[in-house]
């Protein structure tokens, strides 16, 4: 068997790579703690979820439990998962010690005591029970804001070892030549993450400060601004690195590989360009003379459809890596014999094909859509906003990290996944069920105008002025009950199986792993010169397909918004 | 091959004419849309907003109601504004104030402003379309209710508990 003992180190025996004890330990550490969050995150869930469907707790509950799931899932899950990742593309794919072990583990700690803070001030006060729209003069208590910037401040840490880890790589030759794409992606989604972390201070010190009796006024307004320049591009991190995943993933399960180098990276430095500037969207159904529309207009338009160029580049260069791996593989029939002859054994593998298509289909295309000027009043702080980024940062998002945890687990845990026939429909509850969700929601949103945030849509407390919704309503509320209800299942059994998987999976040995995980053809920078690039054209009509859905559903939504009150001008 | 040599490498023809698709579809199509509707379309988040103190904005809303109060509901007063002329909601924890009786088709020039915290403005059933509200800041715009009916208003963005029983209601008359 493998051990450290003499270099603190070992080449992995599936991917080649040098894995050095000190990047495999911070992989854990990190990896176990997002986990956790996902747990809580999704215990919350459950309350948030069934008071929605059919108010089964009282407002006070939603809200803390709105704040406790919003928290722990799109934070402290989804940041401790990429600093993991952080970690594993910066030292481990290039083959390097990181830089400051000691840094990996402040980082971890700072992260872990604010996570525990913001975590401890929502459970114990009621002030603290401000999920993402935590607008002063709402005012939480120092410790919710002070847990905040810890773990951002440990965020950051992480974020500065990944560079100089980086940095230290090609000083000492571990490294030559251009990035890997996948190293590629993740220092852009670092890059962004520092840009983000940066404003989130400009925002939540004052906030911290404010609510310590030090400052006497935050303008409502400003905040709400300097906020989403800070609360937008983190989404952009998040897209970033789930490319990254996404790439990582084509490689592992099929051996693929990007059909352009190229291509790919302009697409990632797309997101660098344009999309710190794009974050007004969040604004858009503010008092104009506040805001200009011309400012408006250019910040969401030419310079978040930068961004969404380079979505839509990825859109083709993702499943195109599957489709050139497949087709390598001798899955060469027709169109589309590359993708029905899949490994769909593999979970990692319909993980990534789930995610891409409802982060696409479902999230991408909300998102365009809300974020357009005149479209927004129709999404503004509805359920739809809601179905949006569950289709983003959880089909696309957190698929693909549950994803390449089933690989994670074999290599960096070296353990034997347990109960592999679970993991084999894993991703389809959590995938259908979110996307049910998703659709639900979006209609529920768009089309009834259903509040985002309202506990109680059922009776509003039993004021004169409550009023009935129409009966599609409640289908619909059912129809996201139900969607809830299998990607909760669908969690759960994630959960269970990581922590069973760590707690009592089997050990392998280098033999076994290369035995079970022998990875199709691979290796670092794979494919180019060896054999010639594939076409992809089963990619380009899925995507001409998915052209003409987003066309046509933001022409749609333009007709119901014609449709409406004229408003403005 | 060398590192880095994917720089040389030809674009295949397939993603060229995607890039050059998704280019005209993201920058040129769905920007110029928003430009277009600025000039054709009837719906459009152009109003004015003024910088108004709570105190200011409350006597505004208050003289309002008193003109053109014809009746009361639930504790608030209905209010019968002329067609053509000024209009006032109030936003607070935890109402949308006064009721309003409005003429379908007509055109009013819609105040509305937050006197405490951040509100969402929804007319929501049926679903028309949603506001977002600031204290310190009155928004002026122009609006035509089109349809007749009962509209009811919820407020969409969190205020604190209580957001939840933030209701209020718009009556369009033929
Ligand atoms: C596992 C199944 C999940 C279910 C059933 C679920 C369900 C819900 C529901 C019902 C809401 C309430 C929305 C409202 O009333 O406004 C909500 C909010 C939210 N969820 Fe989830 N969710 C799930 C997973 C996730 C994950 C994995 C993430 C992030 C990675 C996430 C992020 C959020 C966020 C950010 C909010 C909004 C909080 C806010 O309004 O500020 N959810 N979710
Ligand atoms: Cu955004
Ligand atoms: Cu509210």
């Amino acid at each position: 068997m493998a051990g450290f003992a003499e270099t603190e180190s070992r080449v992995c025996p599936v991917t080649g790579f040098r894995v050095h004890q000190a990047a495999e330990d911070l992989v854990k550490a990190n990896a176990v703690a997002a986990v956790v969050a996902l747990l809580l995150g999704g215990v919350a869930a459950v309350v948030v979820l069934f008071t929605r469907w059919m108010g089964a707790f009282p407002p006070e509950a939603f809200y803390q439990y709105l704040a406790l799931h919003a928290w722990n899932m799109l934070i402290f899950w989804i940041i401790f998962f990429e600093i993991a990742l952080l970690h594993f593309a910066g030292s481990i794919m290039l083959n390097t010690r990181p830089a400051s072990p000691a840094a990996g583990w402040m980082a971890f700690g700072l992260m872990a005591l604010g996570a525990l803070m913001v975590n401890r001030a929502v459970l114990t006060n009621p002030l603290n029970h401000l999920s993402f729209q935590p607008y002063p003069p709402l005012r939480g208590t120092p410790d919710f804001y002070l847990g905040t910037i810890l773990f951002a401040v440990g965020a950051l840490v992480g974020v500065g070892l990944f560079f100089a880890t980086v940095y230290k790589a090609y000083r000492e030759g571990n490294h030559q030549g251009p990035l890997p794409l996948v190293v590629f992606g993740a220092f852009v989604a670092a890059v962004l993450a520092v840009g983000t972390l940066l404003v989130g201070a400009l925002a939540f010190v004052p906030a911290l400060l404010w609510s310590a009796g030090l400052l006497v006024h935050l303008d409502p307004f400003l905040w709400k601004l300097v906020y989403w320049g800070f609360a937008h591009p983190s989404q952009q991190i998040n897209l970033a690195a789930t490319v990254a995943v996404w790439y990582l993933l084509a490689q592992l399960t099929v051996g693929g590989y990007t059909p352009s180098e190229k291509v790919s990276r302009a697409a990632f430095v797309l997101y660098l360009v344009a999309i710190n500037l794009g974050s007004a969207h969040h604004l858009q159904t503010e008092p104009s003379g506040a805001l200009s529309v011309g400012w408006k207009w250019i910040n969401t338009g030419y310079l978040m459809h930068l961004a969404v160029l380079g979505s839509m580049i990825h859109a083709f260069a993702v499943p195109g890596s599957v489709e050139v791996g497949q087709r390598l593989r001798g899955y060469t029939r027709g169109r589309f014999e590359w993708l029905v002859r899949g490994p769909w054994h593999n979970p990692a593998f319909t993980s990534l094909v789930l995610s891409v298509a409802l982060f696409g289909f479902l999230g991408g295309i909300t998102g365009v859509i809300a974020g357009t000027e005149q479209l927004n009043l129709k999404w503004h702080n509805t359920t739809g906003i809601m179905g949006h980024f569950h289709g983003t940062v959880v089909a696309g998002t957190t698929l693909a990290f549950m994803g390449i945890t089933w690989y994670v687990l074999p290599l960096i845990f070296r353990r034997r996944v347990v109960g592999e026939r679970w993991a084999r429909w894993q991703p389809w509850l959590f995938g259908v069920g979110v996307g049910l969700l998703v659709l639900a929601y979006t209609q529920l949103g768009v089309r009834y105008g259903l509040p985002r945030k309202q506990p109680d849509v059922f009776r509003f407390r039993g004021l004169p002025l409550a009023f009935p919704w129409p009966d599609e309503v409640y289908r619909l509320l059912a129809v996201a009950g139900v969607g809830g209800l299998l990607a909760l299942l669908g969690g759960a059994v994630f959960v269970v199986l990581v922590v069973a998987t760590i707690l009592f999976g089997k050990r392998l040995t280098d033999e076994e792993l290369r035995r079970q995980y022998a990875l199709p053809s691979f290796g670092g920078n794979p494919g180019h010169g060896v054999t010639e690039t594939p076409a992809v054209p089963g990619t380009f009509a899925l995507c001409l397909l998915f052209a003409a859905f987003f066309v046509l559903t933001y022409l749609g939504n333009y007709w119901n918004l014609s449709r409406s009150w004229p408003i403005g001008g | 091959m060398s590192p880095g040599a994917w720089w040389e490498e030809p674009v295949h023809s397939l993603e060229r004419v995607w890039v050059g698709l998704a280019f005209l579809i993201a920058v040129v199509f769905f920007s110029a849309s928003m430009l277009v509707w600025h000039r054709f379309g009837s719906q459009n988040v152009t109003g004015r907003a003024y910088r108004v103190s709570p105190q200011a904005y409350q006597a505004e809303v208050e003289r309002f109601v008193q003109r053109y109060k014809v009746g009361e509901e639930g504790g608030q007063p209905v209010v019968a504004p002329p067609p053509g002329s000024d209009v006032y909601v109030l936003a607070q924890r935890f109402r949308f104030y006064p009721i309003l009786l409005l003429k379908a088709g007509e055109r009013y020039m819609l105040h509305v402003a937050s006197i405490d915290y951040l509100h969402g403005f929804s007319i929501t059933q049926p679903h028309v379309w949603n506001l977002q509200l600031y204290p310190g800041y009155e928004w002026v715009v122009p609006v035509v209710p089109r349809h007749p009916g009962t509209y009811h208003m919820a407020c969409n963005d969190f205020c604190g508990v209580g957001h939840e029983m933030m209701l209020g209601k718009i009556v369009v008359e033929r």
